[in-house]
């Protein structure tokens, strides 16, 4: 039986260890707001915090974050209030809106290591999502207008890690292995 | 914890149907069945039902709990109209767009799938202009699936698609409005006894003499008991105070806080999961499955063969997905199409040596050709292309006995509901369809064989075990999707020209090669004499000044699915015309730009945005060495779109640094929307144009997922600059016309930068 921290909420379960934290989410929580978009890391919509960093939990065995504080785009603020979410209302940013709540979460993540990131900075820590609708300008827009923002007293984006030993959430790569193969006919 | 799915653990008993059925993994309950001529799903149909509330009651209940106005219209092809509203408890008139709730709420019902394109915002843009609304107070829901209240005004279907939804919506959705105030206002002179003209409507409220005030809810009621004013002026442009202006819009917020409810979020009680072995290529059937390794996986409730595939039932995604990953399914590949690309390309070469059918014809094209000064001649190619929405493709079925509802993000209610009454039996009226929001349509959720939805239901008939009772849902992996066919086609095209002593075009032979997307499907009937218009379109009606054109078609048969892709035929056409134009442009010694204005004199509103984009991205001034600009200029969905791209060529690499876009899309509703609009479009074309190709071996797709088809990343997106020209024409269409322009633009870049001429897509400079 693993326990896991999910939005502050202690939750048991005793599924297998194995089942990936986004099926968890969205099957067996409701929690449908972090989406499913590949299954490989590839594209990011499935982006949630586990102690803050930003990971894929598409691809992310429940087992692996036992104990450690797992936040989804519901539990970023409790009423859309955080600074990346007003960023992106600013900006109006979604179109069909499916890929925002991972897009959101890695900027959150992002910003809460480096709370006035550069162009090059953005395009690190978000090029492993997609954006289907290309609202990709508007994303960096909105990360620049949401860094210019006091962040938010109360925003858990960025707790700070338990221990600074563990390394990185295996799922934490924001592009993954197949991406870097030669692409055919290239 | 509670798990959601956990109560639908009890099997349904096997029935007497399937005697030989060992659980609890299960062979087939019925014999295939192949549509379209299949006999209805249910085996032996019982007595009926009585029939249940049908929509109009429905809507006539909810309105009033509300007890707030319901304003409809129903226009009769070539008719007068018949409106009228009413309170509650009369009954209503039939296709509600809008009702105003006691607390002032005004609900927009919106009879177009939202997926990305804005269309909620812009049609609540449409209501509130007329009704004088206030804006904080407008909601929109989606449209339940009924033709004949939600149809397209000409085409009778209801659907989302051809970018005409605020074209075709145009007049209705005003209209409502302006119908709406006029009640209101009339409801609140009664109320106060004074002249009508004395009162006047203002953001959400009637205005009378004396600081006389009533707000929209609290006049609803009354309204709803007037007659519906039998026409209604509508402003002109110059009074408009919603439409123009731009606007956010109305689903943000539920899009940043995780809200929003797309169709894979549909979570209904005792819904199962499923996902179906498709074969490995198109055509292919299932010879026999294995499936003692997926007995043991905690979950897993059933295995059925459908028409499809074979579907593992579960009560959640993963043990559906691991129970599918554990099966194991021998193929019959013998009526399979094993096509390659490669060989194909070659096939489709070959056939554009030979005449094919005339799409178009002016002048005396072979001739012409053979007596110019100067003879030009290119083949051009694009490959398949899955559309890759974001969000996989799901349906959630609940099919009972006599009647059946559906949970999905589609772009084509009326088709689906069709196919569910014409597999089922079940009455029209008997089948909802709930269309929630879509996590990207780009056409795939279009299907014009309800693929999806048709397979589901066949899952759920399966579920059933001959009771037609079952809910269920089949999701699709990105694998699925990848691999799942309906793409853009393979085409071909065989382009020439002849050029006069001043390098002036005087022939135009193009042969076009690819398979029809109408073709086989209930839209074939908008074939004429073999000539699939979405093949050529872009192509046929050629905008430049060239006295003798020929276009061919040839539309070969494969046993690969095909569909719109964002732009449909544009997205291959303007590849083509717009490079071979830059190919003569080049063979001529004319820039790219003053040669397409000297062929533009007949399409001025083609030339004012080729202008204006030309002008605003400094088209002439020097760049880098290195850097390039090319630009395109193409019509479609009845607007004009110039970009120009900048480039950058560094290793064989193509870097698009830079996108100056023009559009002429008529009055422009909402101009932020159409910004996000070309943006959005310029960025899945260049996914195309830099990266894009299903390719296809022996019959097998050779890509799965964004790791080998790969899409535009943030750090490729180039800045985008949209300059919308001024108009009080009608509206045309804003989701798909930014995409047919990129290809070449960036493709004439290119050229421009290296003088390699590329003419294959995804462009590859090494």
């Amino acid at each position: 039986m693993a326990i896991l921290v999910i939005n502050d909420e202690r939750i048991s379960t005793n599924l297998p260890e194995d089942t990936p934290l986004l099926w968890f989410l969205r099957d067996h929580l409701g929690l449908t707001g972090t989406k499913f978009g590949c299954g490989m890391a590839l594209c990011g919509a499935c982006t949630v915090h586990v102690d803050g960093e930003p990971v894929r939990s598409c691809i992310t065995p429940i087992g692996s974050v036992a104990g450690k504080d797992v936040t989804t785009i519901e539990g970023l603020s409790k009423t859309g209030e955080h600074q990346v979410q007003q960023a992106w209302l600013a900006e109006d940013v979604p179109q069909c809106g499916y890929c925002q709540s991972g897009m959101i979460m890695a900027a959150a993540a992002l910003l809460a290591k480096t709370p006035k990131p550069t162009d090059r900075d953005i395009d690190g820590a978000m090029d492993g999502l997609i954006c289907r609708c290309g609202t990709y300008n508007r994303i960096r827009r909105a990360i620049h207008t949401a860094a210019a923002m006091t962040p938010a007293p109360a925003a858990p984006a960025a707790p700070a890690p338990r221990s600074a030993a563990p390394g990185k959430p295996a799922a934490s790569s924001p592009r993954s292995a197949p991406t870097a193969a030669p692409r055919k006919g290239g | 914890m509670a798990d959601p799915t956990s109560h639908a653990k009890t099997r349904a008993p096997a029935p007497a149907l399937a005697p030989t059925l060992t659980p609890p993994l299960d062979p087939p309950l019925t014999p295939p069945l192949t549509p379209p001529l299949d006999p209805p799903l249910d085996p032996a149909p019982g007595p009926r039902a009585a029939p249940r509330p049908g929509r109009r009651a429905f809507l006539e209940s909810t309105a009033a709990l509300a007890g707030g106005l319901v304003l409809g219209f129903w226009l009769p092809p070539g008719g007068t109209r018949v409106a009228q509203a009413q309170s509650a408890p009369t009954p209503f008139a039939p296709n509600a767009f809008l009702r105003i709730a006691p607390d002032g709420t005004v609900t927009v019902m919106c009879n177009k799938s939202e997926m990305g394109q804005g269309v909620y915002t812009a049609f609540a843009m449409l209501v509130a202009e007329e009704l004088e609304a206030d804006w904080s107070k407008i909601r929109v829901e989606a449209a339940p699936n009924d033709a004949k209240l939600y149809g397209h005004p000409q085409f009778g279907m209801q659907f989302t698609g051809g970018s005409m939804s605020v074209t075709s919506e145009w007049d209705r959705l005003r209209q409502a409005g302006a119908a709406a105030r006029e009640m209101l206002v009339s409801a609140a002179a009664r109320t106060w006894g004074v002249a009508r003209s004395a009162c006047r409507a203002e953001n959400g409220a009637v205005l009378g003499p004396d600081g006389k005030r009533l707000g929209y809810g609290e006049l609803a009621a009354a309204a709803g008991r007037l007659e519906v004013p039998k026409e209604v002026a509508l402003k002109p442009p110059s009074a408009f105070r919603v439409i123009g202006k731009p606007t956010k819009r109305v689903d943000s917020r539920d899009k940043v806080t995780g809200r929003a409810q797309f169709g894979l979020d549909v979570r209904r009680e005792g819904m199962l999961t499923a996902l179906v072995a498709r074969p490995p290529a198109f055509g292919a059937t299932v010879k026999d499955f294995r499936a003692d390794k997926v007995e043991g996986i905690p979950g897993v409730r059933a295995v059925v063969k459908i028409p499809q595939g074979v579907a593992v039932v579960a009560s959640s995604f993963w043990a559906a997905k691991q129970g599918r990953d554990a099966l194991e399914v021998e193929w019959d590949t013998s009526a399979a199409d094993l096509v390659s690309t490669a060989a194909q390309r070659a096939r489709f070469a070959e056939l554009a040596k030979t005449p094919g059918l005339p799409a178009k014809r002016a002048g005396d094209a072979d001739k012409a050709l053979a007596g110019a000064a100067k003879q030009l001649a290119a083949e051009y190619d694009v490959p398949y292309l899955a559309h890759a929405p974001m969000e996989p493709l799901n349906v959630v079925v609940a099919l009972e006995p006599d009647g059946c509802e559906v949970w999905t993000g589609t772009q084509m209610q009326t088709g689906d509901a069709a196919a569910i009454a014409r597999l089922t039996g079940i009455a029209p009226e008997r089948i909802r369809i709930h269309t929630t929001l879509l996590g990207g349509g780009f056409g795939r959720r279009a299907s014009s064989s309800a693929d999806f939805v048709v397979e589901a239901l066949y899952v759920a008939h399966a579920v059933s075990r001959g009771t037609n009772k079952a809910l269920v849902r089949v999701v699709w992996t990105r694998e699925d999707d990848i691999r799942g066919g309906y793409y853009r086609p393979q085409w071909h095209s065989r382009i020439a020209a002849g050029l006069d002593a001043a390098g002036m075009p005087v022939a135009w032979k193009h042969t076009v090669v690819g398979q029809s997307i109408l073709d086989g499907t209930p839209f074939a009937g908008m074939i004429k004499d073999g000539v699939d218009a979405t093949s050529v379109e872009g192509a046929a009606d050629l905008p430049y000044a060239v006295p003798n054109v020929a276009v061919d078609l040839h539309s070969p048969k494969v046993g690969v699915p095909v569909l719109w892709w964002r732009s449909v035929g544009h997205s291959h056409t303007a590849f083509v015309v717009e490079s071979f134009v830059d190919e003569l442009a080049h063979a001529a010694g004319r820039d790219p730009v003053a040669y397409r204005r000297a062929l533009l004199a007949a399409h001025p509103r083609h030339l004012a945005v080729l202008e204006l984009a030309a002008e605003k991205a400094g088209w002439g001034k020097p760049l880098p060495k290195g850097s390039a600009r090319g630009v395109a200029v193409h019509e479609s969905f009845g607007s004009r779109v110039a970009q120009v791209a900048e480039v950058t060529v560094e290793g064989g690499r193509v870097r698009v640094t830079r996108v100056v876009c023009a559009v002429d899309c008529g009055l422009p509703v909402n101009p932020d929307g159409i910004r996000a609009q070309m943006e959005s479009a310029i960025a899945y074309g260049l996914s195309a144009a830099l990266h894009g190709a299903i390719t296809l071996k022996d019959g097998r797709v050779e890509q799965s997922n964004f790791h080998d088809y790969p899409v535009l990343r943030l750090s490729e997106m180039p800045a985008v600059e949209v300059h919308i020209v001024p108009s009080t024409d009608r509206p045309t269409g804003v989701g798909e016309p930014g995409t047919p322009p990129i290809a070449p633009a960036v493709a004439n870049a290119v050229f421009a930068a290296t003088g390699k001429r590329l003419r294959a897509l995804p462009l590859r400079v090494a």
